[in-house]
């Protein structure tokens, strides 16, 4: 592509077109995303200010006061959070993308439908609907008492486990796309031959399909990790003060203290903690020099 | 294709579990909003009187709402797709250092959590000292929407013959001509795909408007938030809720039967 690319006569461009066609673009997120971000790592070496936002000159208060005692355990919870939630809904996606990949065209159109339209709904619309079902007073818990699942003073809602379950029903769309997609372009005769040589189909899915889709799964772990580690919305509606996450102390020091550094320096700590998957992916994906737009599978 | 029959059992009836887990919590919400209990714990009959209340006077700042959000999406997704498009054959086209940069800015907004892009925005919009209106709410829409709809293109121009510009050019065409005659037509799949997109992930959005937004300019998803805080207006969001996922449905429909019916009639 590159040499087409170079060809000695340019067809849409002066001596400067690159440039020129280039900055809409590189200008807007420059000004409205590279510049905020940096602004926020600054903002977090500031003092706050008296009465809220910050005051001028530099201090390491607001890192100092990210090792206050409660912190450290937020952190670990958003890890561990969003790592199992992450296993789990890789482990739903891998069947369902499976499926998705060996179907016949129109049951698989009927199925990627039915797996694409909650990803459409209203975000905030399906993190409550499990509100409204795990709510104190509502049937489920009502009927998982009856049967003697639960004890009578069990709650449903406001602990991690409610947390991790509505994460993983937010996310595992963004599981089974990738692995759809990658399992779309796998040669699933590769399979067969590793049947007719005495494998059996636990583990010809194991050791044939799972590593042949490799590529969509890395796809799918950025896309699950990433908006867990920075889940704000679900940990708020239904995870109460047992599930917090950092998400939620990042609002709660801009919204409820206004001490933008406190926020700032939590912003940046969120952003370290996600940048390490982002960039193993990038990395990954340039050493293996895909056309750019491919790798990201994603999103539909 | 039923259980018992299909030739992959284990993926079929995982994918039948993941399905009911998907779709059981939405359908207990659409029976909840014909429920006439408040608190949606038992059954005490039908009842249509939430979307009585969604349609009277009282829900007058629903539709508002709503109309603030499409207002804000069409605009998003209309900028997002005219940068988004100009980004993506940049990107296609050279492959210098700068565009190396460039696809690092397209790329880090789809990674970058949420939280993050509205908590620096917010700042940055006080810090420049901008009233927080719904431009500002836009703005800020456009820059989480435009890397999509770059992605989108990007993936339409992988097979796209470059060499068809210069055939327009050589036939006459001026540069306006062939973007506007060549390119855009047949990267139209593409644009529109990201556009779409672009005009669901804005629609859709609450974190990035919740840091984002000034005092009064409450989009869909805000006023939702907000009603999920008083039990009281919970049927009403169920009611809501439900004639959202109908609109959603049929969209969805619509929009994949659409390329099949163009194959019938071509």
């Amino acid at each position: 592509m590159s040499e087409k690319a170079s060809a000695k006569k340019p067809a849409l461009h002066g001596r400067y077109g690159e440039w020129w066609q280039t900055a809409p673009s590189f200008g807007w997120l420059l000004f409205f995303f590279a510049v905020p971000t940096v602004l926020i790592i600054i903002m977090s070496f500031r003092p706050a200010g008296d009465y809220g936002g910050f005051a001028k000159g530099w201090s390491l208060k607001a890192w100092i006061e990210l090792g206050h005692p409660s912190y450290p355990m937020i952190v670990w919870r958003t890890i561990w959070l969003s790592l199992v939630a992450t296993v789990i809904c890789i482990g739903m996606g891998l069947p369902v993308g499976y499926l998705l990949g060996r179907a016949e065209p129109k049951f698989r159109a009927v199925l990627l439908l039915l797996v694409v339209v909650p990803f459409w709904t209203n975000f905030l619309i399906r993190v409550y609907a499990w509100k409204v079902l795990l709510h104190p007073a509502g049937f489920l818990r009502h009927f998982l008492i009856s049967i003697g699942v639960i004890g009578d003073d069990t709650l449903l809602l406001y602990n991690e486990w409610a947390v991790l379950l509505v994460m993983v029903y937010a996310y595992v769309p963004f599981a089974i796309l990738p692995i759809y997609a990658a399992a779309e372009k796998f040669d699933f005769s590769l399979m067969d031959a590793a049947r007719d040589l005495g494998a059996s189909s636990i583990q010809a899915f194991w050791l044939v399909f799972v590593p042949g889709v490799q590529r969509g799964l890395m796809a799918a772990v950025v896309m699950v990790l990433i908006p867990s580690l920075g889940s704000y919305v679900i940990p708020e509606l239904v995870g109460g003060p047992a599930g917090e996450m950092i998400g939620n102390k990042i609002a709660q020091r801009v919204f409820v203290d206004r001490n933008w550094p406190h926020a700032a320096a939590l912003a940046t700590l969120l952003m370290l903690v996600t940048l390490l998957p982002v960039a193993f992916a990038y990395l990954q994906g340039r050493r293996e020099s895909v056309p750019s737009g491919e790798k990201k599978g994603g999103r539909p | 294709m039923t259980l018992a029959r299909s030739r992959h059992p284990y993926a079929t009836f995982a994918t039948a579990l993941a399905l009911v887990f998907l779709y059981f919590p939405i359908l207990v919400l659409v029976l909840n909003s014909f429920n006439a209990s408040r608190y949606g714990a038992t059954w005490e009959g039908w009842s249509f009187q939430w979307y009585r209340i969604l349609f009277s006077a009282h829900s007058r700042d629903i539709w508002e709402a709503l109309q603030r959000s499409v207002i804000v999406a069409t605009f998003a997704s209309v900028v997002s797709m005219v940068l988004g498009t100009g980004a993506a054959w940049v990107l296609h086209r050279y492959r210098t250092r700068l565009q190396q940069a460039h696809f690092g800015l397209i790329y880090l907004p789809i990674v970058a959590p949420d939280v993050l892009m509205g908590i620096s925005l917010a700042i940055f919009f006080v810090a420049l000292d901008v009233e927080r209106n719904l431009t500002a709410i836009t703005v800020a829409h456009i820059t989480f929407c435009m890397s999509y709809v770059s992605l989108a293109v990007l993936s339409r121009l992988q097979d796209f013959d470059l060499s068809i510009v210069d055939a327009a050019r050589d036939l006459g065409a001026n540069r306006w001509k062939a973007v506007w005659l060549v390119i855009v037509p047949l990267l139209a799949p593409g644009i529109l795909a990201g556009g779409l997109l672009a005009f669901t992930l804005s629609i859709d959005d609450f974190v990035i408007t919740f840091f984002v937004k000034g005092v009064g300019s409450d989009t869909l998803p805000l006023k939702i938030y907000g009603m999920t805080k008083h039990t009281k207006e919970m049927p009403v969001i169920n009611a809501l809720s439900t004639l959202l996922l109908t609109f959603t449905f049929a969209i969805v429909w619509w929009v994949q039967r659409l390329p099949r019916a163009r194959a019938g009639a071509a």
